[in-house]
C-alpha cells in the first residue's frame, strides 16, 4: 500500500488513477484485464472487495463485452468507468464507435501500449491512435499526478449536456502506468463534490421511455453524425473550462497544451505523454547553457487544440513533432494534425519515437534540438532506431 | 439541419428525434409507424364468407396487422403488413388469401371487383 509521504501518496499512475475513481464512485465499472492496464482495476478490485466504493463491478469475457456492457450501464442512468489498454482498446474500438455515436459518457482509463504484431507489453501511442477517430474525447497525462488530475476532470468533461462523448484518459504503459512517484490526492468529498451527480437528458431507466440505439436510414444518419461530431468539437471549450474550474479550486491547471520554457525559444519539440517529462530535463539544461530551446506538451488530442497551437508555436523558428506512434503510408498522427491547422511559419520537422516501449533517453531529445540547428531533413525520422538514426549530421 | 439535394422532405417528429444526442426517440415522436412499406410482392385478402372468427391470423400476425374488434375480424392494416404470409399460412378455412399488391381490396381486404372503391 501506499506510504504516506508529506501529504503526498507514492502511487503509481494506475493506483493514482484507480484511486480517482474510488473518490468518483462509479455506479458501474465493467472490465476485462490486459497489461498495463492491470494495476488500475487490479487496485479498483480490491477497493470495491474492502468495501471502499460500493462500484457494481462488471467481470464479462472480453473488453468487446466490457464496452458493450458500458454503453448499455452509461445509458441506463449509471455513472461507468472501464480501463483498458492496447489489443483491449482495438477490440473495444468497435464499441467505442457506438458509445460515441449513442453519446454515451463513459469515462476510460488507457495505459497506452503498442499493437501487436510483434506482439509486445511495453508503451507507445498505437492504441490511442487506433481510437483517434472514434469520435471519443481522447486526453494524454505526463506522469501520475496528471493521470490522477484529468480522471478527475473527465466525467464533467463526458457528462457535460454539450458533449455526452466518451472520454479516453491516456497514461504511457509502464512509465507511468507502473512507476511510483508522489502524488497529492484531493480528499474524497472534494472529488465527489467536483464530479457532482450523474445526469443525462434521457436515461432508459425510470420513468421518461425513450428508444435508443435505432437504425437511421440515409434520411437521419448524417444529420445525427454531424451533431455528433459538432458535440466532440464542443468538448475542446468544455475541456478548458473543467480545467480553469479544476485549477481554481485544487490549485493544479492542466491545459489543452503545455507550453514550458517556450518564451524566445527560437526551436521547440511537441510531443504527447510522459517523455514530456524527459525533454523537460533536457530544455533546463540545455536553456542553462544559453540554447533557446522549448517544449509543448498536448494534452487534449481529441478534440486536437489547433487554436492552442498555434499560439504555442507563434514566435517559434523550428519544430520537432515527435509521434510515439505512426500511420504508415502517410505521415505519422500528431504530426498531421499539427501541420494541417498550421498557419504559423515555423518549419515543421517529423520525428517517430519509442515504439514497443523503445527507451527515449534524455540525449535522444538532445539529438533532436541539436538536428533542428541543422537543414531539414525530408521526410520521417526515426529517433533511437537502430542503424537507422546514424544520420550523420549529429 | 434541413435535408439536402435528394432528399424528401423531413417530417417533424423526425427532426426533433435527429436534434436529441445519438437520436434518441421518444413516445409520440412518430406519430404512425408505416413499417408495411417495406412490403414486397403479395398482400393478404380475405373472403369473409370463408371467415369463422377464429382469430388465428390475429394471434400469429408478427406486425398487429390484422385487426379485430371484440372477437370479430375487422380486416388487415396495411401500413404495418410486411407481407410475411403467416396469416394466410394459419388460416384453417382458406379465406385469406395472398394477393398481387396491384388488387384492389376493400377496407376488410376483400377483393374488389373490377372498377369499385380501393381502400387498400
Amino acid at each position: 500500500m501506499a506510504r504516506t509521504m508529506q501529504g503526498f501518496e507514492v502511487l503509481t499512475g494506475g493506483e493514482a488513477t484507480a484511486h480517482a475513481m474510488r473518490q468518483i464512485r462509479p455506479d458501474v465499472v465493467p472490465i476485462y484485464p490486459i497489461t498495463p492496464q492491470t494495476p488500475i482495476i487490479q487496485t479498483f478490485s480490491r477497493f470495491v472487495a474492502d468495501g471502499k466504493v460500493d462500484t457494481v463491478l462488471l467481470q464479462v469475457e472480453s473488453e468487446h463485452s466490457a464496452m458493450s456492457a458500458a454503453v448499455g450501464a452509461a445509458l441506463a442512468g449509471a455513472r461507468t468507468m472501464t480501463a483498458t489498454a492496447s489489443q483491449g482498446l482495438a477490440l473495444m474500438v468497435e464499441v467505442l464507435y457506438i458509445a460515441a455515436g449513442l453519446r454515451a459518457p463513459v469515462v476510460m482509463a488507457v495505459g497506452n501500449r503498442a499493437l501487436s504484431a510483434p506482439i509486445n507489453i511495453h508503451g507507445d501511442h498505437s492504441d490511442g491512435m487506433l481510437a483517434r477517430d472514434s469520435g471519443a474525447v481522447q486526453v494524454f497525462a505526463e506522469n501520475a499526478q496528471e493521470a490522477y488530475d484529468l480522471m478527475v476532470m473527465a466525467p464533467r468533461i463526458a457528462e457535460h449536456p454539450a458533449v455526452l462523448l466518451p472520454v479516453l484518459v491516456g497514461q504511457d504503459g509502464f512509465s507511468v502506468t507502473h512507476s511510483a512517484e508522489n502524488v497529492a490526492l484531493l480528499r474524497d468529498e472534494e472529488v465527489q463534490d467536483f464530479v457532482g451527480s450523474y445526469e443525462i437528458p434521457y436515461p432508459l431507466l425510470g420513468d421518461r421511455p425513450s428508444s435508443q440505439g435505432l437504425f437511421a436510414m440515409p434520411d437521419a444518419y448524417y444529420e445525427i453524425k454531424v451533431r455528433q461530431i459538432q458535440a466532440l468539437e464542443a468538448a475542446e471549450q468544455v475541456f478548458a473550462d473543467v480545467a480553469r474550474a479544476y485549477a481554481l479550486r485544487f490549485g493544479r491547471h492542466l491545459g489543452a497544451v503545455e507550453s514550458y520554457r517556450m518564451d524566445g525559444a527560437e526551436r521547440a519539440i511537441v510531443l504527447i505523454g510522459s517523455t514530456a517529462g524527459t525533454a523537460k530535463d533536457v530544455v533546463d539544461e540545455l536553456r542553462e547553457r544559453g540554447e533557446r530551446v522549448g517544449l509543448v506538451a498536448v494534452r487534449l488530442f481529441r478534440p486536437f487544440p489547433h487554436q492552442a497551437l498555434e499560439d504555442a508555436l507563434a514566435t517559434v523558428g523550428r519544430v520537432a513533432v515527435l509521434d510515439r506512434a505512426a500511420a504508415p503510408g502517410t505521415l505519422p498522427p500528431l504530426f498531421a494534425d499539427i501541420r494541417a491547422g498550421y498557419h504559423g511559419t515555423a518549419e515543421l520537422r517529423s520525428y517517430v519515437y519509442g515504439l514497443g516501449g523503445r527507451d527515449t533517453a534524455p540525449e535522444d531529445i538532445a539529438k533532436v534540438y541539436r538536428d533542428l540547428q541543422l537543414p531539414a531533413h525530408a521526410g520521417i525520422r526515426y529517433l533511437g532506431l537502430l542503424g537507422e538514426d546514424q544520420h550523420g549530421e549529429s | 439541419m434541413l435535408p439536402g439535394k435528394g432528399v424528401g422532405p423531413m417530417s417533424s417528429e423526425r427532426q426533433s428525434a435527429i436534434l436529441r444526442p445519438g437520436g434518441v426517440v421518444l413516445p409520440g415522436d412518430v406519430a404512425r409507424p408505416r413499417t408495411g412499406g417495406w412490403r414486397t410482392g403479395a398482400k393478404p385478402s380475405v373472403d369473409l364468407s370463408l371467415c369463422v372468427d377464429c382469430l388465428l391470423c390475429w394471434i400469429h400476425c408478427p406486425d398487429t396487422a390484422v385487426q379485430q374488434r371484440q372477437g370479430v375480424f375487422q380486416g388487415f392494416d396495411y401500413d404495418l403488413c410486411k407481407g410475411c404470409e403467416v396469416c394466410a399460412e394459419v388460416c384453417p378455412t382458406g379465406a385469406i388469401q395472398m394477393v398481387p399488391e396491384s388488387t384492389r381490396l376493400d377496407q376488410h381486404g376483400a377483393i374488389l371487383p373490377e372498377g369499385g372503391r380501393q381502400d387498400g
